[in-house]
């Protein structure tokens, strides 16, 4: 028999880590909009164009596995991040129509839409992040949690800002090129905090991820997570010092080493987190629906997955190479 | 009592928030689901003629479709957080219904659409002339499996089947007859013809507007009278689903049809209420304009049967005003959009010109599709209340704990975020078909 659970469990984790660094990259695109000029912008636009809605629906994969799986988490999850919810939708809402209506506006009305987008990508980002720190601090209310929720939310923007100029290495040239390297090493900060907060708080705030992390030996070889996330960080900002001085290097591999980064630190966050879908508080057992239901998913599941990768990666060929301009027309 | 009075208060607030989110978001799928089927048929003639007119046709409508379509996504995916912050309680009782049924709908619909609108929309000189048109299928496909797993998730809420107890839970004994419950064909066909007439008359509208603007545009011609053809086809088919619609709920739904139709008490020969002012208070209606025995010919084929009134039910019975009022509305405006569609198709036949006082009354039925689809939801949703889930879940056991602040400020976020998208959304729409095709 198997576990149905702990198979949705990974499922759910797999759409989040989709969703994250796919949605990313676009969201982070999104808030880079402001430092490039109006040609610059309509490249960064074509590079996500035919990506962001596909990328989008991750989430409601992921939130949907939470509700269908793990209803009674979810009721909890949701309403103690309520606000900050409301937050993300505003801002998912905003940039999703900015980026329909900026190409059809002219004058000032793009610049609003723009603009519109910029924030919206901010505010979504922003949101999420806020959203991790909560979670991660167990809904702790306090004025210490807050402002480490709000860390936490302006680290993850740096990081999605990291992957989002990663992306535009790999998918653009030139001066535009040049300004996003530019860009992913600034990034790469944002990030470098955005771990060190996270991995930091999470066994402090809670005594069983304490125990997990500080139980020898089985630290040592869970010290090749921070080691490796280590040797990823070293190989963005190597890869783009690389390309800043002109020197050979295949574009993919910034964007390659900023997954990395994000793939890890979801790892090590899982490894925290399991059993718990809420820290302390819940385990995926006791929060999961009935065998039934998760069975009838599974069936679907098992049938649908290798047509939407199939399909996924057939979207990411169709669009392969440098972005062009005009995508719209 | 003040505890009473304010649980009561946030469970209005929830219910407007989530009711003017979902009311929201219905306008666009209801637009899509068959507009991307229009879209294929212009695709495919032009794969077939390779004219020049018909690729500036689709693009035009094509843009028409990606902007109504991420006007769907991102309220949809608004929907699906609030499902969880609005009502834990639905999750908790039903979830094992509901999330699966969910569930199916990401996995076969949301994905398949927003990867292959990619394709569609930006990979036209990318891919094979074949392939293009296998993902603008694909996309079509898509919103309508998308509306299957909605609709069988609804007409299980108003109709449920399949299901079995157990330790105070509800979970599936039959899958097959939880999806195809009682209500689910009316409803899915209904749906999908109100689909079908809300894309038909966009599309009349906005050609007939550009038509005012430049007659001569051969493109808004030629969609003009697809979409009036198309209407006046489906009108008298939605007559008549809506007809077998409303005795399945007769049948299955007695409350919601007693409130439909203002019948207060269970009497033999009922008379049929063309319009009357239902006061809820006393029980009765005011300023009646009946026909005789209408409601039990017209409702079991038989002038002197007896139909059940809202006593029936009472005290578990629908709000009569909003319910009556809607449903006379909806009719109302279904016999409007048949005379539109007819005259329409009438005036265009053989490739005639219509006048132009009736380009102006069809621009001015554009958006009628959208009315006629909201007075239908609103009919069927607040008809089944107090029930969330009919006969199991009680839409005041359903709502959360969000407080009446957080509702509240949230409210007002969505409302002037809607309020400015949607005032955006057809800005850019009259400027689109205002312009026309572009070739």
């Amino acid at each position: 028999m198997i576990d149905l659970p702990l198979v949705f469990a990974a499922l759910m984790g797999l759409a989040m880590l989709m969703y994250v660094v796919l949605d990313g990259y676009d969201l982070g695109v999104g808030m880079l909009m402001p430092a490039a000029d109006a040609r610059e912008q309509e490249l960064m636009v074509s590079s996500i164009g035919p990506f962001w809605d596909a990328n989008e629906t991750w989430l409601v994969l992921g939130v949907g596995i939470l509700l269908v799986a793990f209803p009674v988490a979810h009721g909890t999850v949701l309403g103690a991040l309520y606000l900050p919810v409301a937050w993300m939708l505003i801002g998912l809402m905003l940039r999703g129509v900015a980026f329909e209506f900026r190409v059809k506006a002219e004058g000032w009305h793009r610049e609003l839409w723009n603009n519109l987008f910029w924030f919206g990508s901010f505010l979504a980002s922003f949101a999420q992040g806020f959203m991790l720190g909560r979670y991660i601090t167990g809904f702790h209310a306090g004025f210490g949690y807050t402002v480490f929720s709000l860390l936490v939310g302006a680290s993850l923007c740096g990081g999605y800002v990291l992957l989002g100029a990663t992306w535009l290495i790999l998918k653009t040239q030139g001066v535009l090129q040049g300004k996003a390297i530019a860009w992913a090493r600034w990034g790469l900060a944002w990030v470098a905090l955005a771990v060190a907060l996270v991995s930091l708080a999470t066994p402090l705030v809670s005594e069983s991820v304490q125990m997990k992390w500080f139980d020898f030996p089985r630290t040592l070889a869970l010290m090749l997570l921070p080691v490796a996330t280590l040797g990823a960080g070293w190989r963005v900002w190597a890869s783009t010092g690389r390309l800043k001085r002109g020197e050979s290097q295949p574009d993919w591999v910034p964007f390659a080493a900023a997954v990395t980064i994000f793939v890890l630190a979801f790892a090590g966050l899982a490894y925290s987190l399991f059993p718990f879908v809420i820290i302390d508080r819940m385990t995926i057992w006791e929060a999961a629906a009935h065998p039934s239901s998760l069975r009838f998913m599974l069936a679907g599941v098992i049938v649908v997955l290798p047509f939407l990768v199939a399909y996924t990666a057939f979207a990411y060929r169709v669009f392969r190479g440098k972005a062009r301009p005009g995508l719209y027309e | 009592m003040i505890v009473e009075m304010d649980t009561s208060d946030v469970l209005l607030l929830a219910r407007a928030q989530f009711g003017l989110n979902i009311g929201f978001h219905i306008l666009f799928p209801s637009l899509t689901i068959a507009l991307g089927w229009i879209l294929l048929y212009f695709r495919i003639r032009y794969a077939r003629s390779g004219d020049p007119g018909w690729l500036a046709t689709y693009k035009l409508w094509t843009k028409v479709f990606a902007l109504s379509f991420a006007m769907g996504v991102v309220s949809g995916i608004t929907m699906s957080f609030q499902f969880g912050t609005n009502w834990p309680g639905f999750m908790l009782k039903v979830g094992n219904i509901a999330g699966p049924l969910l569930a199916y709908e990401v996995l076969t619909a949301f994905f398949l659409e927003a990867t292959f609108l990619g394709i569609m929309l930006f990979g036209m000189n990318r891919v094979p002339g074949w392939m293009h048109v296998f993902a603008s299928a694909m996309v079509a496909i898509g919103t309508t499996l998308s509306a299957f797993w909605i609709l069988a998730l609804n007409s299980w809420m108003q109709t449920p089947a399949g299901h079995v107890v157990q330790g105070g839970q509800i979970i599936a004994g039959d899958w097959w007859q939880v999806l195809f419950n009682p209500s689910f064909p009316f409803r899915f066909t209904h749906m999908l013809l109100a689909s079908g007439l809300t894309a038909s008359f966009v599309v009349a509208g906005l050609s007939a507007w550009r038509m005012l603007r430049a007659p001569g545009d051969a493109s808004a011609r030629a969609t003009l009278r697809t979409g009036l053809v198309l209407a006046a086809v489906l009108a008298p088919v939605q007559a008549l689903v809506g007809d077998q619609h409303g005795l399945n709920t007769l049948e299955h739904q007695p409350a919601k049809i007693a409130a439909i139709e203002a019948i207060w008490k269970t009497e033999k020969s009922v008379p049929l209420v063309l319009f009357a002012i239902p006061d809820e208070d006393r029980r009765r209606n005011d300023f009646a304009i009946e026909i005789p025995k209408g409601a039990s010919l017209f409702l079991k084929h038989d002038g002197d049967a007896e139909v059940r009134g809202i006593d029936a039910f009472w005290p578990d019975a629908a709000p009569v005003a909003p319910v009556f009022f809607a449903f006379r509305a909806m009719v109302g405006l279904g016999v409007l959009m048949l005379a539109a569609a007819w005259g329409g198709a009438w005036a265009t036949r053989g490739g005639r010109v219509p006048p132009r006082r009736m380009l102006w009354v069809l621009s001015g039925f554009t958006f009628s599709g959208w009315a006629a689809t909201l007075c239908g939801w609103l009919v069927t949703e607040i008809g089944r209340q107090p029930w969330l889930v009919t006969g199991i879940l009680r839409t005041a056991d359903a709502a959360g704990a969000a407080s009446g602040a957080q509702l509240g400020a949230s409210l007002t976020g969505y409302v002037i975020t809607y309020a400015a998208m949607f005032l955006a959304y057809l800005v850019v729409l009259t400027h689109l078909a205002g312009k026309g095709a572009q070739p």
